[in-house]
């Protein structure tokens, strides 16, 4: 690891750490929302089942919860530490949304959580119900302006260069917030975490069917999780669809790279299976099945439609902006891609199919959900490993490359310290928190929810 | 050397509050996190303990964030060279952070004792790491730390810790047991506050000794400047008087000493967002900043927001005010269904 250089370890780093983080992120979206449906379904009904449902997937979202905010302080700082070029170089723009998602989400999360989790029966009902919904809401803000910063960095719009500083310099906060490549981000994020959070649920549901426990809370559960996840994996598919066309406008690169397009064509195929040598950019592809005229159609609505080649990109971009590397590495996003899109759409035929058949679930289907909560989890990875790793050589396209971006002054032993440092916890921390809500997830509802006492603590919620 | 902008000294004065705010707060849940492996004897004691901070203490958490963000955003040549400088003290920052998070969350979960003593343990550790480590990294941004030409940072961790910068780490590491002592003393019932009680006693002359010194130093350091000097006067003053005082009076106070104590270096700073101890200049504000269009947009954003979140935060409190005591918690077996 020592022979890495410090850039490449601080690479290493940031993804480690952030696909790690987004593991949490988007279960606590996705339940957070849910488990403030099901409290508003008992609030208006008073149907005990919905309040067993709001405080069993209540357990399992602050495990969730714990893990993901911890990880996400690392996420805060980690720009400065080992990327402190690209923060002195974006910091005019890129800190602004990221201070906002402080000051505007972070604080109404962290304050109305702790009130949700200790306040049953020290506040009216209704203010409690109110405390799960600024919870998720602050969780739905967060997502937005930490997407309109990263947007920034995939589509930067809004500022302009300041070449004797050498930085970029925001000249208008309404740009960078209302840049169309944010918007689409997070409609496909949010929609893509609430079916994340709904696939995790459906799973644990789904095993506690099987088995025949509390099936009075399960029925209600599955009726709920599965037209939820069906809805939302399909509009996530659909707005990721047209965050595709605009990405083929913005970053025509990361597009024919995911296709492994290597040549301009009209009535391109859709690549289902391609092999190619062992290269960063190998420049051609030995096999390649593909559907005909399916990536024309996607791309420019047009069955017969051009489809930009990475080879003539290339071309192109060593004109615009000098002699260089300008392809990602393809194999890595042709694959990623396709991990994505096939793991979403699985998710959505498993709950269609199951919304489909909900009166009479058969048993291997109960089964097969299951292992099947892991299928989000591989979308939101490689989703952003696409979307980040599709990229390069840049990090912020089009200005700044990615090798220019790190910390001079941060030696590579330092990175191995925290590399090694961040990894270990974090593994460690994974499998404590994994088991936890393993444990808390087969345990089941309570039978009853006490009645809280407001002169004593209440401890449905709290540890 | 240019003097800050008007937008740039305001945006230092709210990085300067969005600090201060963070130990004020943290400061207490730091005290609560390590003292529960001393003052606890039952796991209903440490129950109630954790209880006095857990609906607030990731509310205070986020103060710090929100410091890291603003600094981000409005000195971003700040941000850079102090996070990419101190960082090795950041990463143990971060590790004990990520620690003591999930050991509040996670102590309850399981009744094994070995469960239950790993989890305090991290409390500790994770607490009292930062609780040190703050005060070493701010006495050496005001003490000087090797800066190039450029404005990186050049050295190592064993730059932060000299005789200085590790005085201000046992300031703040006592000042912030005593002030938790305090607090506990205020929100808990029974034995377990009488032991918060006799704890603060203890702990209250212990952080007034090391403000003291610590304060007395960076006067000398500062040459006598009138407002550093005032303002170390007012925090050992202060956290000599809340000896002698009831718990509520007595915390407020330790409130004010933390209060004056980091306000001290800050005014002590000020031009300057980190003062370079050769060979390069200090890193100023003024160079450090962003234009002015983003420190209006941040000005606006924060006059929304600061405010509300004051007030909800303050809620929260007043919310969660009644005292515990293991008393208040049954067996922990009956809450399992």
């Amino acid at each position: 690891m020592l022979a890495m250089t410090s850039l490449e370890l601080a690479r290493l780093q940031f993804g480690i750490t952030t696909v790690f983080h987004f593991i949490f992120v988007p279960v606590t979206i996705g339940m957070a929302v849910f488990v403030a449906v099901c409290q508003t379904l008992h609030h208006r009904t008073g149907n005990p089942v919905y309040e067993r449902l709001t405080f069993f997937w209540g357990k399992l979202l602050l495990i969730s919860f714990a893990v993901g905010v911890v990880t996400g302080i690392v996420q805060e700082f980690q720009f400065g530490m080992n990327w402190s070029n690209y923060s002195r170089y974006v910091g005019d723009v890129f800190g602004a949304p990221l201070a906002m998602e402080g000051l505007a989400a972070f604080f109404l999360e962290s304050t109305f959580i702790g009130l949700w989790i200790f306040g049953r029966g020290k506040l009216p009902p209704r203010l409690h119900l109110a405390c799960i919904w600024a919870f998720a809401i602050g969780t739905v803000l967060s997502a937005y302006f930490i997407l309109a910063a990263n947007s920034w960095m995939q589509h930067p719009v809004g500022y302009e260069l300041n070449q004797m500083r050498g930085r970029a310099e925001m000249t208008s906060i309404f740009a960078v917030l209302t840049n169309s490549t944010a918007l689409f981000a997070f409609a496909h994020t949010i929609l893509g975490a609430f079916a994340t959070g709904g696939m995790l649920m459906l799973g644990v549901t789904a095993w506690h069917l099987a088995r025949g426990t509390a099936p009075d809370v399960f029925g209600v559960s599955v009726r709920l999780l599965l037209p939820w996840v069906a809805v939302t994996a399909l509009a996530t598919m659909l707005v990721g669809h047209f965050n595709g066309q605009l990405m083929e406008r913005q970053q025509p690169m990361k597009m024919a790279a995911a296709e492994a397009l290597w040549d301009t064509q009209t009535s391109a195929g859709f690549s289902l299976f391609a092999v190619s040598d062992i290269a960063h950019n190998p420049k051609h592809l030995k096999v390649n099945i593909k559907v005909p005229n399916t990536l024309s159609l996607m791309a420019t609505n047009s069955l017969h439609g051009e489809v930009e080649g990475i080879n003539d990109i290339q071309k192109r971009y060593e004109r615009q902006y000098g002699p260089g590397e300008y392809a990602p590495i393809v194999g890595v996003t042709y694959w990623t891609f396709r991990l994505m899109v096939g793991a979403g759409a699985l998710m959505f035929l498993i709950a269609a199919f199951g919304w489909w058949r909900r009166d009479r679930l058969p048993r291997w289907y109960l089964r097969l959900l299951v292992p099947a909560a892991a299928l989000p989890f591989v979308a939101n990875a490689t989703g952003w490993i696409f979307t980040e790793m599709g990229r390069q050589p840049w990090v912020v396209f089009g200005l700044l490359k990615t090798d220019a971006a790190g910390s001079p002054t941060v030696s590579s032993a330092q990175v191995v310290l925290t590399l090694v440092g961040f990894t270990a916890l974090y593994t460690v921390l994974g499998v404590i928190g994994g088991r936890l809500f393993a444990k808390e997830a087969a345990h089941g509802p309570a039978p009853e929810i006490p009645d809280a006492e407001p002169d004593r603590p209440d401890l449905v919620l709290a540890y | 050397m240019h003097d800050p902008t008007t937008l740039q000294t305001i945006w230092f004065a709210l990085i300067c509050i969005l600090w201060l705010g963070y130990f004020v707060l943290e400061g207490f849940d730091f005290g609560v996190g390590m003292l529960v492996r001393f003052l606890s004897r039952s796991d209903n004691e440490t129950r109630a303990m954790i209880h006095t901070i857990g609906p607030i203490w990731d509310g205070n958490e986020v103060w710090l964030l929100v410091a890291g963000g603003a600094t981000f955003a409005a000195f971003p040549e700040w941000y850079a060279t102090l996070f990419s400088g101190f960082y090795v003290a950041l990463f143990v920052i971060l590790a004990a952070l990520i620690l003591r998070g999930v050991a509040f969350e996670f102590w309850g979960k399981d009744d094994r004792p070995g469960w239950r003593r790993f989890w305090v343990w991290a409390m500790l550790v994770g607490s009292a790491l930062p609780a040190l480590l703050w005060g070493v990294a701010w006495a050496n941004i005001v003490r000087g730390v090797p800066l190039d030409a450029s404005g990186a940072f050049d050295g190592t961790l064993f730059d932060l810790l000299n005789p200085y910068g590790l005085l201000g780490g046992v300031a703040s590491l006592t000042l912030f047991l005593a002030h938790g002592a305090w607090f506990l003393s205020l929100r808990l019932h029974g034995e377990i506050e009488t032991r918060a009680r006799t704890a603060a006693s203890v702990l209250a002359p212990i952080a007034a000794a090391a403000v003291a010194a610590f304060c007395a130093w960076t006067i000398v350091r500062s040459g006598a400047e009138i407002v550093p000097t005032v303002l170390c006067v007012v925090a050992v003053g202060c956290a000599l008087v809340a000896m002698r005082m009831t718990p509520g009076r007595a915390f407020a106070l330790s409130a004010v000493t933390i209060l004056a104590l980091f306000l001290a270096l800050f005014a002590e700073l000020f031009p300057a967002a980190i003062v370079s101890s050769g060979p390069g200049p200090d890193l100023t504000l003024y160079n450090a900043a962003s234009t002015s269009y983003t420190l209006t947009v941040m000005t606006v954003v924060a006059v929304v927001f600061v405010p509300l979140v004051l007030l909800y935060q303050a809620w929260t409190y007043w919310v969660f005010r009644t005292r515990l005591g293991a008393s208040d918690f049954g067996p922990f077996e009956k809450l399992r269904s």
